[in-house]
């Protein structure tokens, strides 16, 4: 693999997230640079992710870099039967680097071991996001000013969320306590438990979603709970109720709680929490261009202290 | 002693390769990886014979072929305790028992329809996570998958 690629959070040490943190902050301040200038990158979308795209084509923008792409596999060549490898090869001949999402996992993986450009992972199906953690994590520092030692409380479906499993990949380096909280159906697997256990991460396991975990949290990290999980209806029906987060239920949480969600939401959180100070879910997407603005610039090479050094 | 004259009357060797103490279900599945089936030499397969240690057992005889070890590592996934006799002369020169590589390249089919290993020609990779209960993952989707539910390709 390319090492400058950027395929799974668990590739970054601590002190590379630390700085991809830093890199993040100073583009928030910061974010109209000329450091892409006459730099191609392509943004391949096999799997259409509005979102995700939108925000690293801005990135690239706000860089000043040039974007080409597709953002719907139906539209080109793969539809006709081209494998990705030969996607990869063509498209690779001309662009600096390559931003793809694809439906299968371990595509990502694959593009680097035949693409002499780096690639970065947006997506390989339910396996690895790495710019959403780095999002995450980024959104976790600016709101508590720090990543060690936090109360991380995890609600709805951790069984399928990706995004809750490279939370915890990345935040062992923290110190964290995590909260999980979850119907059996939905409950966190058995491999990131022992992945806790081996790494000396404390976590508590729990069905119900009340005030006592609530009020002890610093970070509630709330997921869809999908429909199409369930196999009984009635079930989905109950669980979807019991994990909905309202707002007299942060009455008595600590002052400096702050509420995340990957979006996009159904019901799980209700409206009437947009407006409480404590929701940060919005505010949590923004910070996805600064992270992934940091991101090109890492697996680019781009150095940023000359710059950051200036801006001082 | 007795064993060892009732396989020798099958077929004594000169020379070549003897693999013993492969589990029965397993047996078309090393002749398989070894591609024994395409060798021009003389070969004798014996079946379900009895195994003081293992109850029934399979085994090969190959004249005057010496496989790579890199090539009979492939077997240990279907044939952990299989048993590797190099025979010169009508000798055992060198008996071992296989062992398991740290990786494991196109062998293996993952047993994710999600993965892109399944969607694209190319070979799969896998990693020996536990050796002691055949635990692998697979290099590109990560999925884990152990003992008889790997599925050799």
């Amino acid at each position: 693999m390319d090492k400058r690629s950027l395929v799974s959070i668990s590739q970054l040490t601590k002190d590379e997230i630390l700085q991809l943190i830093s890199d993040a902050a100073f583009f928030e301040a910061h974010p109209n640079q000329h450091l892409l200038d006459g730099k191609v990158i392509a943004t391949l979308f096999f799997e259409p992710s509005t979102r995700t795209r939108l925000s690293f084509e801005t990135a690239v923008n706000r860089l000043g870099g040039r974007v080409i792409g597709f953002s719907d596999a139906a539209t080109t060549s793969s539809s006709k039967g081209e494998t990705l490898k030969d996607t990869i090869k063509m498209v690779s001949n001309y662009v600096d680097l390559i931003i793809m999402r694809h439906y299968l996992e371990g595509a990502a993986l694959y593009a680097t071991e035949v693409s002499p450009v780096p690639i970065i992972n947006a997506g390989d199906g339910a396996n690895q996001h790495p710019s959403q953690t780095m999002l995450d994590l980024f959104s976790i520092y600016k709101t508590q000013g720090r990543l060690d030692n936090l109360n991380i409380t995890l609600v709805g479906d951790l069984k399928y969320g990706r995004t809750v499993h490279s939370l915890i990949m990345a935040m062992y380096h923290f110190n964290p306590t995590f909260n999980f909280i979850a119907c059996d159906e939905l409950k966190m697997p058995v491999e990131y438990k022992i992945f806790c256990d081996q790494h000396g991460i404390k976590y508590t396991e729990s069905r119900d979603f009340g005030p006592e975990i609530i009020n002890n949290t610093d970070i509630l990290y709330m997921t869809r709970v999908q429909r199409e999980r369930f196999t009984d209806l009635d079930e989905y029906e109950r669980v979807k109720n019991i994990y909905t987060l309202r707002n007299a239920m942060l009455a008595d949480s600590r002052p400096n709680l702050r509420i995340l969600h990957p979006l996009p939401r159904v019901g799980e959180i209700n409206p009437d929490v947009d407006d409480n100070p404590k929701a940060y879910y919005f505010n949590q997407a923004q910070n996805g261009l600064y992270a992934r603005q940091a991101i090109i610039c890492k697996v680019l090479g781009i150095d940023l202290t000359q710059l950051k050094n200036s801006a001082k | 002693m007795n064993n060892m004259k009732k396989e020798l009357a099958v077929a004594a060797l000169e020379n070549g390769t003897v693999i013993d103490h492969i589990p029965p279900h397993s047996l078309f599945k090393v002749v398989d990886l070894l591609g024994i089936a395409n060798l021009p030499n003389s070969v004798t397969i014996g079946n379900n014979l009895s195994s003081r240690r293992y109850g029934k057992k399979g085994i090969i005889k190959i004249a005057d072929v010496f496989f790579p070890e890199e090539t009979l590592s492939r077997i240990a996934l279907v044939a952990p305790n299989a048993n590797i006799n190099v025979i010169r002369n009508y000798e055992i020169v060198d008996k071992h028992r296989v062992s398991l590589p740290d990786e494991i390249v196109d062998i293996v089919k993952c047993g994710n329809p999600k993965c892109i290993s399944n969607n694209e020609p190319m070979s799969t990779r896998f990693h020996v996570v536990d050796r002691e209960n055949r635990v692998i993952r697979c290099h590109y989707c990560e999925r884990e998958v152990s003992g008889d539910d790997i599925i050799i390709k």
